[in-house]
Order: C-alpha cells, then sequence, then structure tokens
C-alpha cells in the first residue's frame, strides 16, 4: 500500500473502508459517510491528546549531533527518551547512523537555555533513556516549543509544522506522535455525528513513537503510556452498554486507554489516570469496546495486531488486498478503516 | 443548555494579563481559586502579577509570548493544557491600538491595519479555535472576549483599531451560533474607558478622574462569568450591567 505523503485538504472526502467482522464483509465509503454507519444511541470516543512538538535535535559534550526523541512523559522534568544518531527525518529510522554511546549521567545540550541529563538507560536498549531537563514547568514547555519539531518519518513530502500533527480537539499535550484516527474527525463530521444521535465521549492518551529504527526497542513497542479517563466517558460507556448500543474507540490508542484501565480494575471502567502497558492482539476479549476506527495497518505492526482483536485476521488480510487494490492510503495522514459489528436487529 | 461555572479549581486563560484589565481579571480569577495561566509579551510585568497572585496563595503560570504571531497559539495551548489541564475560561484581553498616536485612515500604514487584525482579531480566533475545541468534545467552556465601543462607534483615527474589534464583536456572535447546544458560550464584553497604560496611549490628556480603574471592571467581569449562563449565546454585553449595585 502506498503511504498519504501529507495532510490532504478535505479530510471527508477519504476513503473509509467499513469492515463488519460479524458479517465477514466490508463495503468501500468516504469519511462524510461515517454517520451512516452508526446509529442513535452509539458511542464514539476519541482521544483529545495535542501531539508535543517530540523531536528536539542536540548535540553531546564532544559535539556529536543527536536526535532527542520524547517518548514518554515521566512527570515534572523527567521523560523517556529515545536517542536517534546524525541526520534527521528525511532518511528512514532504520537507516538512521546510530547514536554515539551515551553514559548515565552525561549530558546533551538542546539550545543555550535547554540541556538534558541522561539520568537512567538499559543496557540491553542503550538507546532508550530516562533524561531530566534543565528547565520545568512553562519554561520547559515553552522550549520545546521552541525549538521541537513533530516526530515524522520519510514517507512524508516535507517538513511538518506543529499543526499538522493535531486532531481538530486537541486538548493537553500528551501525545509525542498525532493520535492520526481523530484527524478526520472535523467539527462538521462531528455535528452531523451529534444530529443523528451518536453521542461522544474523550479521554486523553499519551500515543507512543511507532517506530524508532531500533529493534530492541521496537520490539517493546508500545511501550507503557498514560491515560486519563474522565468520568463523563465512563458513565456515557454504561449507558450505551446498558441501552445494546455500541462503544467505537476512534483510534488504537482509545482501545488501549479503555480496555487498559479496566484490566487495571478488574475489569471494570473507571474515572481517572493509569498507565498501561497491555499488548491486545487477536487473542485478546475486548470488555469495553464493541469496534474501532484506524488507520489502515500493514501485517506484523502492533495497530494491526490489535485490529485482531476484533476482526479475524483473515478477515484482514482479505480486506487489506481490496483496499490496496482501490488505492487507498495508508499511515497517519492516510485512509480509515471502521471495524464494527452492524446491529442485528433486535 | 445552561451553564454555571463553577471557578474553584477550574483552569483559565488569560491574554493581555501583564497590565490593564488583563491582569486585573487574571488576580480576581485566582483570587476566586481558579488555576490561572496569564499569557503576555512583556516578561518582566508578566512576571510581576504571576508572583503577585503566588504571593496572594493563588495559582498562577506565565507564558510570554505574542498573540499576533501565528506560532503562538499552539505553544500557549499546549503549555497551558500541560500546566492546568483543560481550560474551561479563556479571556483575551490582549489588543493593540496600531499606530500610536492615532492616525486617521488615510495616514494609517497597511502594516498597522494588519498588525492590528492579527492581534486583535486573527490572533484571538487561532486561540479561540484551539481551546474552544475540547471545550466543546467536553460539553462546558466559557470564552470571553473584551472589545470596546470603538467596534460599534465610528471614532475618527480609531480606524486600525476600531474595525478589529468590530470583527472581534462579531468572531463572536458567529462561534455563539455555531456552538448553541455545545454547552460551550463566547460573550463578547465592552468594559468602557477605563484608566490604563492603552487608554493614556490613545487619549494622553484624557481626565483620568472620569476614567474607570480596571479593577472594578475585572470585578464585573468575575461576576458576568459567573452569571454567563444569563447571557445570550455570541451576545455584546457591556461590563457596566454587571455592577454590583
Amino acid at each position: 500500500m502506498t503511504p498519504a505523503t501529507w495532510p490532504r485538504d478535505e479530510p471527508m472526502d477519504e476513503r473509509l473502508l467499513v469492515l463488519d467482522p460479524r458479517a465477514g464483509d466490508w463495503r468501500d465509503a468516504r469519511v462524510r459517510d461515517l454517520p451512516r454507519h452508526l446509529s442513535a444511541g452509539d458511542l464514539l470516543v476519541v482521544n483529545d491528546a495535542a501531539t508535543v512538538p517530540a523531536s528536539l535535535s542536540a548535540v553531546t559534550t564532544r559535539g556529536e549531533p543527536v536526535e532527542v526523541r520524547l517518548a514518554a512523559h515521566l512527570g515534572d522534568d523527567r521523560w523517556r527518551a529515545v536517542l536517534l544518531g546524525a541526520g534527521d527525518w528525511h532518511t528512514r529510522t532504520e537507516h538512521r547512523a546510530p547514536p554515539p554511546p551515551v553514559a548515565r549521567g552525561e549530558r546533551l545540550r538542546v539550545a543555550a537555555e535547554l540541556e538534558l541529563v541522561v539520568e537512567d538507560l538499559d543496557p540491553a536498549r542503550p538507546r532508550l533513556l530516562v533524561v531530566r531537563f534543565s528547565l520545568r514547568g512553562a519554561a520547559l514547555w515553552a522550549a520545546f516549543y521552541r525549538h521541537g519539531h513533530p516526530v515524522q518519518y520519510a514517507h512524508v513530502d516535507r517538513a511538518l509544522d506543529l499543526w499538522h500533527v493535531q486532531t481538530p480537539f486537541a486538548s493537553r499535550p500528551w501525545a509525542v506522535e498525532m493520535p492520526s484516527a481523530g484527524r478526520p474527525l472535523t467539527w462538521a463530521l462531528l455535528g452531523e455525528l451529534r444530529a443523528r444521535g451518536v453521542r461522544l465521549a474523550s479521554l486523553t492518551h499519551a500515543a507512543g513513537l511507532s517506530s524508532t529504527g531500533d529493534p530492541a526497542i521496537d520490539a517493546a513497542l508500545p511501550l507503557p503510556e498514560r491515560f486519563d479517563v474522565p468520568a463523563a466517558t465512563v458513565r456515557a460507556v454504561a449507558e450505551t452498554h446498558r441501552a445494546g448500543r455500541r462503544v467505537v474507540a476512534a483510534g488504537t490508542t482509545v482501545v488501549r486507554a479503555l480496555e487498559g484501565s479496566a484490566r487495571l480494575h478488574g475489569g471494570d471502567l473507571l474515572p481517572g489516570e493509569g498507565t498501561t502497558d497491555l499488548r491486545i492482539d487477536a487473542c485478546f476479549r475486548p470488555r469495553i469496546v464493541d469496534g474501532l476506527l484506524t488507520g489502515l495497518h500493514e501485517l506484523g505492526s502492533s495497530h494491526r495486531q490489535l485490529m485482531q482483536a476484533f476482526a479475524p485476521e483473515p478477515l484482514l488480510a482479505l480486506a487489506w488486498t481490496h483496499a490496496e487494490e482501490r488505492g487507498y492510503q495508508d499511515h497517519e495522514f492516510g485512509d480509515v478503516c471502521l471495524v464494527l459489528p452492524r446491529l442485528t436487529a433486535a | 443548555m445552561r451553564y454555571a461555572m463553577e471557578l474553584r479549581g477550574a483552569a483559565a486563560l488569560v491574554t493581555g494579563a501583564s497590565r490593564g484589565l488583563g491582569a486585573a481579571v487574571a488576580r480576581r480569577l485566582a483570587a476566586e481559586g481558579m488555576r490561572v495561566v496569564l499569557v503576555a509579551r512583556g516578561g518582566e510585568e508578566l512576571a510581576r502579577v504571576v508572583a503577585d497572585i503566588r504571593a496572594a496563595g493563588g495559582e498562577a503560570h506565565a507564558i510570554a509570548a505574542d498573540v499576533g504571531d501565528k506560532r503562538a497559539p499552539h505553544a500557549i495551548a499546549g503549555t497551558a493544557a500541560a500546566l492546568v489541564g483543560p481550560i474551561e475560561l479563556l479571556v483575551q484581553a490582549a489588543s493593540t491600538l496600531g499606530h500610536v498616536p492615532l492616525r486617521p485612515l488615510l495616514d494609517t500604514d497597511c502594516e498597522a491595519l494588519e498588525q492590528a487584525l492579527e492581534v486583535n482579531l486573527v490572533g484571538p480566533f487561532r486561540l479561540a479555535k484551539l481551546l474552544v475545541a475540547p471545550m466543546a468534545l467536553r460539553g462546558r467552556g466559557l470564552v470571553v472576549h473584551v472589545t470596546s465601543d470603538a467596534g460599534v462607534a465610528a471614532y475618527p483615527t480609531w480606524g486600525a483599531y476600531g474595525v478589529s474589534k468590530a470583527g472581534l464583536d462579531h468572531l463572536g456572535r458567529i462561534f455563539g451560533a455555531e456552538l448553541e447546544g455545545t454547552g460551550v458560550r463566547v460573550v463578547t464584553v465592552d468594559p468602557g474607558e477605563m484608566d490604563t497604560t492603552m487608554h493614556a496611549d490613545a487619549i494622553p490628556d484624557a481626565d483620568r478622574s472620569t476614567l474607570l480603574d480596571p479593577d472594578v471592571v475585572a470585578a464585573r467581569i468575575v461576576r458576568l462569568v459567573r452569571a454567563a449562563d444569563s447571557v445570550p449565546n455570541g451576545a455584546r454585553v457591556e461590563a457596566s450591567a454587571w455592577d454590583q449595585s
């Protein structure tokens, strides 16, 4: 499948593959048709995390250039981060030069006012660091916005601006890559969904890095991710299930937040913050989420594994071949797929 | 949809917060127990207001940024939400006159008009867009835009400023119409003539005894915030209607 190489001007025209795992069929649609595939009483849950400009250029004390990619906020001035060698997104991550080895206590300089110190690293994965920045609070965030760039990959045409990687409802900057399933959900579309009686709810989930180019780190993705589920969303989920309607997650991060929260609380979705390292695959039985809106994800990716919890792989493989033949595009600016069993007549 | 705002513990963002009405509103909101993010260009004046609020036991955070800069809103909105969580109240009080001393339109540089529109209209649109969207998703929130009677009456020499404020008034009306039923309200408030640096820049020989203390107007705006559910969405109102008496 060819990747979408730039955000498209009219998200409503993007392709929507509607896949029914119960009927074992699929059909072609456009994003603007989404309201027709949901019903009054269904609940669409979106991730309202804004995307942090998480790529920082830095130099070691020996003057070697490196790229620091923020991976997860650990609190205050501490972050989990991945170190990449010289160069930038123009080179595919797996072809990037390895970074120079760094030691615990080593300082990296991002800018005159912003340094970080390597606080910890895992000997098995020496490019995965815990770092502490030299600024805190508003000053640290201001420095991120001044010096950081969106994390991006070689399939994208040009350097992205921060506004290219924000969903239409981005709020707290928790994600280090855009929670991209939310990207085509324009306010015009959300308004139509509401007018049809589809309910909307939000949560915040710290979407992590999708790829680092380091096989030892990539095998461990997704790393533990932080989430916050508001009480209103917990209530809406309960009401939706009680009414026999469907909870639809807009994106894999929403699935991870809802199912991860339930996993932490003995199967019950509870309001509040948490961290999940839940890996969802074909063996996983979703308790909260009935279906999901997501991108088209290739075999072998953790996102595809997550989709297998909602539809059997043979069906996903057939639908993928169909989508490829019809010219669907993948990756963060690509087309989307709704995996959802149709409502059966009562 | 009824909207009664619980101020204590909720997050507010105030622009133009280093002096004048913006600073007074920020102080009053913090005194009500709100977690306040203050935005202004002037770092030192801003730091002083934040220090005052903290000394009085309030929560305040400073973001030095120019709301007329296209890149600023994402940094402002992101930093604010990272520090205090989803913003429930946005007060946009930042403003520029354009040329000082004021000039008739025929003497106004095109760039001065553009700058007034950037700071007084386009900037507030950008920031409102970023902060209103998550409010609409959560089903609650309030935006207060500070306008001027120069946006209604055609005062000679107030062209750049007046045009931008007329635009801001209408921005509020259209937002109000579009947000009906979402739980988010937009109110545009005319504070009246206040004794501020901006007023002195515009009318240096004004009789200051006739001008309002910005803190008095700030108190009215806090009462307006509390009673916002009584104001039609998108309406332009006068702060004097929320006088204590």
